[in-house]
């Protein structure tokens, strides 16, 4: 870093604290054009989605038949555009990794659903939820987007009733809410700790429902390995079928992805085993701008990492900060003790006294920092792994005496049994212990309001797309996006691109479906064929490794220009020195694994790029260079109020940075507080 | 501690299939099931043998997707999924059998992989309520009584996984099935389609070879989500009202 005196300051009194320093990722990119959303409607905000519904062109029902549309993937965002596309008469090719549509990670979603109902009369409007979305996003979200998210959130519970999703109910038979984190309104509408399974089971039921009317085709256990652009148009996708190893062209009108998101890149998170970043990688490669890849959320209920066998990491939903107080011993000599027998006065219940106002129910970004924080003093629980306590306590000893053993079973019972299982403890007789890992990112592929990606023809819907979340994501809010995109945005936004089709049919012979066959092709080849020395999963370990140290929960100039080293010379060394045993044409998970392995690669640097560009803490993402003095995260809104939205230039380029300026008409940015 | 694994091994859907014997050493008590695998599978890859194939994804125990036989009973010896059994449930000298799902509706695609889609042909036969995206009435308009509401989310837990078949010595899916009759046939908005719904997923089930229920009761047994039996009381109540019906 030079110490040179910023240019860009103005004098404007709402700038946060005068920046000294150049251009962190001087070296690491190419400063591009801006960029900026042509789709979202001027005039208030309340009215935009109403004008860009009518404005949006129309397709005759006769000509929808004749449109093919592609979906990738099949959690919330994809089975719900795939039923409601297949409803209106278009054809749906739906592809997913998994053996059925039913397993896609939504399923694993546990606490609940946002909606602006004010069922409780406590306040709520689509207004308050689009004010803590923005706020709780630390305003780096476009207003747009999320006004119409919060507008469309009360048509989604309205549609999954119908569907048969058994919310849990009041007495009276009507819907009960909860609160979350981050909000002071109860708008969250669950099914006990499973909310996004029976979500997922609603959309995937609409969705085998079109499959059975002859609309929607699926195509599980297949993976797209490449997107097919043809003269600058998005018009199909290269699969391969996981079972016969066959490479198939699927051509189309139109492709959506709603592939999820990329917190795999850390080897350890929550997500699936299979969720990975290789449709929107694949995508960003052939012009697909990547929007904010550094914001990744780190979920501060997880259960802590107990040895190096670990495959993955496990959730506890956010709701049990309901009722579950966060604390750790004051003293570091109390740490290997029984917690039941440390006094209530030598426990430091630190949300509580940080944070009086929302104790608890801090946003999550906050909570992992704390937890983070504790740990790093030496005041950390649970076993060793590394020389190093990481875990904090939570405790429910005051809430089962509030309401009972039975109250807290038919609230929170099976992530009890769940905690139970994989510790071998009883979180009913003695406190949980919990440690933050990453959950979920806030970034993906860039999109228009239209949620059309930077190539005509590719639209992007829920986690993987960048859109609503800005820096940090809501407890939540991750289902409702997924659900408002597929159900009540994309079938709206896609009919004015399709409205312009058929568009002229393509040939498989065409140059630029065989070229992108054929990369796939070598891609298979070269695995198979490169004999190293070390497992797809080891590269993946170590790459995870690196990502967690010096892009986890806080990140520094010194260490991420040490990561992106260490992720050149990684990458280098796993393509000339992996090892992929099988054959190409069967079931190989190896050779599956080396594909998004290497995808991964490219990601994390990416990431690391991203996360040195942007010298201000927001968010999930927390610069240790732009803090408080007391160790709060520090927003430069004078120079970092953008998205950055990064071009793929090539390979061995720089990535080419395309700043989208946000401008918010509807809220007024402020530090955020939950003091 | 160190564990001998019986493994099934088949390359591929027409191929025969063995079992084949592996020793595992360095076995923690904290590790799932799932993770002693991964580990044997870096064994077997530095040693240039291809690696055992098993569908997992969560690892969280609601995806559904894994699923293996542990020393003949599906899931193994917990009242879980495989993902979430660990190997505080063995101890160090253990012999381990490990086998894919038996049932002829769910092939062999490869080694413990099986192929499952006939759960998903079976619920396009009407396992849904027919109501489209944007034609829903308010979600007050009609109230469901709250032990309703309970008990539909209650065997809506299904999460697909085989397991009910693969205990079934009749390899019969009455169990899945019940369970989405029930969830949908237990709230108001199920009701129009309660007839021609059971009518639909049991002729699908029929056709895709699973057996008939003969009250053993694996299934419910052998269920990580622990479905009970009498959904497939419902299912027959329901089957036999349809036809009254004439459906």
């Amino acid at each position: 870093m030079t110490d040179m005196p910023d240019t860009t300051l103005t004098g404007d009194p709402s700038h946060d604290a005068p920046a000294d320093h150049g251009d962190d990722a001087a070296g690491y990119y190419t400063p591009g054009d801006p960029i900026r959303d042509t789709k979202a409607p001027e005039g208030p905000i309340d009215e935009r989605w109403q004008t860009r519904k009518f404005e949006a062109r129309l397709v005759n029902p006769a000509n929808r038949r004749k449109l093919d549309i592609i979906i990738v993937g099949t959690g919330l965002a994809g089975a719900s555009a795939a039923a409601t596309l297949g409803e209106a008469g278009y054809n749906v090719k739906s592809f997913c990794y998994q053996d059925s549509p039913r397993r896609a990670h939504s399923i694993a979603a546990q606490g609940g659903i946002n909606a602006a109902k004010n069922y409780k009369e406590d306040g709520d409007s689509a207004h308050r939820l689009f004010y803590d979305t923005v706020k709780g996003g630390d305003y780096r979200s476009r207003e747009s987007n999320v006004y119409r998210l919060a507008e469309v959130s009360t048509n989604i519970i309205d549609q999954c009733v119908a569907q048969g999703v058994p919310f849990a109910r009041e007495y009276g038979g009507l819907l009960d809410n909860r609160s979350f984190g981050g909000v002071q309104v109860s708008r969250t509408f669950y099914a006990r700790g499973q909310t996004g399974q029976q979500l997922l089971i609603g959309a995937y039921q609409a969705m085998e429902r079109q499959v059975a009317a002859g609309t929607v085709e699926q195509f599980t256990r297949h993976e797209m390995l490449e997107l097919i652009v043809v003269d600058g148009k998005a018009r199909g996708i290269i699969a391969r079928d996981m079972v016969t190893g066959e490479i198939q062209t699927h051509l189309a009108d139109v492709v959506v992805l709603a592939s999820g998101g990329y917190g795999n890149v850390f080897f350890l998170s929550t997500n699936a085993m299979g969720s990975n970043v290789t449709a929107a990688w694949r995508a960003h490669r052939k012009g697909a701008y990547m929007a904010n890849p550094c914001y990744t959320q780190i979920h501060p209920t997880c259960i802590p990492v107990t040895g190096s066998h670990q495959s993955k990491l496990t959730l506890m939903s956010e709701s049990l900060r309901n009722d579950g107080r966060i604390w750790v011993p004051k003293k570091k000599s109390d740490c290997e003790k029984d917690p039941r027998e440390i006094p209530e006065e030598d426990r430091d219940y630190y949300l509580e006294r940080i944070y009086p106002s929302f104790g608890n129910l801090v946003p999550r970004d906050i909570a992992s920092r704390a937890a983070k924080n504790v740990c790093d003093e030496g005041r950390g629980v649970g076993p060793e792994v590394d020389g190093v306590r990481r875990g904090v306590y939570l405790d429910f000893s005051s809430a089962i005496e509030r309401l009972g053993r039975d109250g807290i079973e038919e609230k929170y019972d099976n992530l009890f049994d769940m905690y139970a299982r994989i510790t071998g403890e009883n979180p009913y007789e003695t406190p949980m212990r919990i440690y933050p890992a990453v959950h979920y990112v806030m970034g993906g592929l860039w999109v228009d309001y239209d949620l059309q990606s930077t190539i005509p023809g590719l639209f992007v819907t829920g986690e993987a797309n960048f859109s609503d979340h800005g820096a940090n994501r809501l407890g939540a809010s991750a289902l409702m996006q997924g659900l408002a995109d597929g159900y009540f945005v994309l079938p709206h936004t896609i009919r004015d691109y399709l409205a312009d089709g058929p568009f002229e049919k393509i040939q498989e012979s065409h140059p630029a479906v065989v070229e992108a066959r054929q990369a796939v092709e070598e891609r298979v080849t070269h695995f198979l064929s490169t004999n190293g020395t070390r497992s797809v999963d080891s590269y993946h370990r170590e790459l995870g490794n690196i990502m967690w140290e010096y892009c986890g929960m806080e990140r520094t100039e010194d260490g991420l220009k040490k990561a992106i080293d260490l992720i050149r010379t990684l990458k280098d060394d796993f393509w000339r020195n992996v090892k992929v045993l099988g054959t190409a044409d069967s079931l190989n998970q190896s050779l599956e694994k080396a594909g998004r392995v290497a995808d991964f690669m490219e990601l994390g640097e990416l990431m690391c790029i991203d996360a040195l560009n942007r010298r201000e803490s927001c968010g999930g993402h927390f610069r240790g260079e732009s803090q408080t003095e007391d160790g709060e995260a520090l927003r430069h809104d004078d120079q970092f109020a953008y998205v950055a939205a990064w071009e793929f230039a090539g390979d061995g380029e720089l990535p080419v940075l395309h700043k989208e300026d946000l401008v918010y008409t509807a809220i007024e940015m402020k530090q955020r507080s939950y003091k | 501690m160190k564990v001998t694994l019986k493994i099934w091994r088949q390359p591929d859907a027409a191929s025969k299939g063995a079992m084949h014997t592996y020793e595992l050493d360095g076995v923690s008590s904290d590790m799932s099931f799932l993770e002693m695998l991964d580990v044997l599978n870096e064994d077997l890859i530095a040693k240039g043998e291809d690696p055992v194939a098993f569908d997992s994804d969560c690892r969280e125990g609601i995806c559904g997707m894994c699923g293996l036989m542990i020393n003949g009973q599906a899931h193994g010896p917990e009242v879980t999924t495989t993902c979430q059994l660990h190997m505080r449930s063995f101890k160090d000298g253990d012999e381990i059998v490990i086998e894919p799902w038996r049932s002829d509706a769910f092939p062999v695609i490869k080694d413990l992989v099986v192929d499952r889609s006939a759960f998903d042909r079976i619920i396009q036969a009407g396992g849904y309520i027919s109501v489209n995206t944007g034609s829903a009435p308010e979600a007050h308009s009609v109230p469901v009584p709250r032990d309703d509401a309970i008990r539909a989310f209650n065997v809506a837990t299904c999460i697909g996984c085989g397991a009910c078949v693969a205990a079934c010595p009749n390899g019969s899916a009455s169990l899945f099935m019940g369970a989405k009759i029930t969830h949908l046939g237990e709230l108001p908005q199920g009701q129009p389609e309660r007839d021609t719904r059971v009518v639909g997923m049991v002729a699908q089930h029929d056709a895709e070879g699973f057996g008939g229920c003969t009250n053993i009761g694996e299934c419910t047994a052998a269920c990580p989500k622990e479905i009970p039996l009498d959904v497939i009381s419902r299912l027959n109540w329901d089957l036999h009202a349809a036809l009254r019906h004439g459906r």
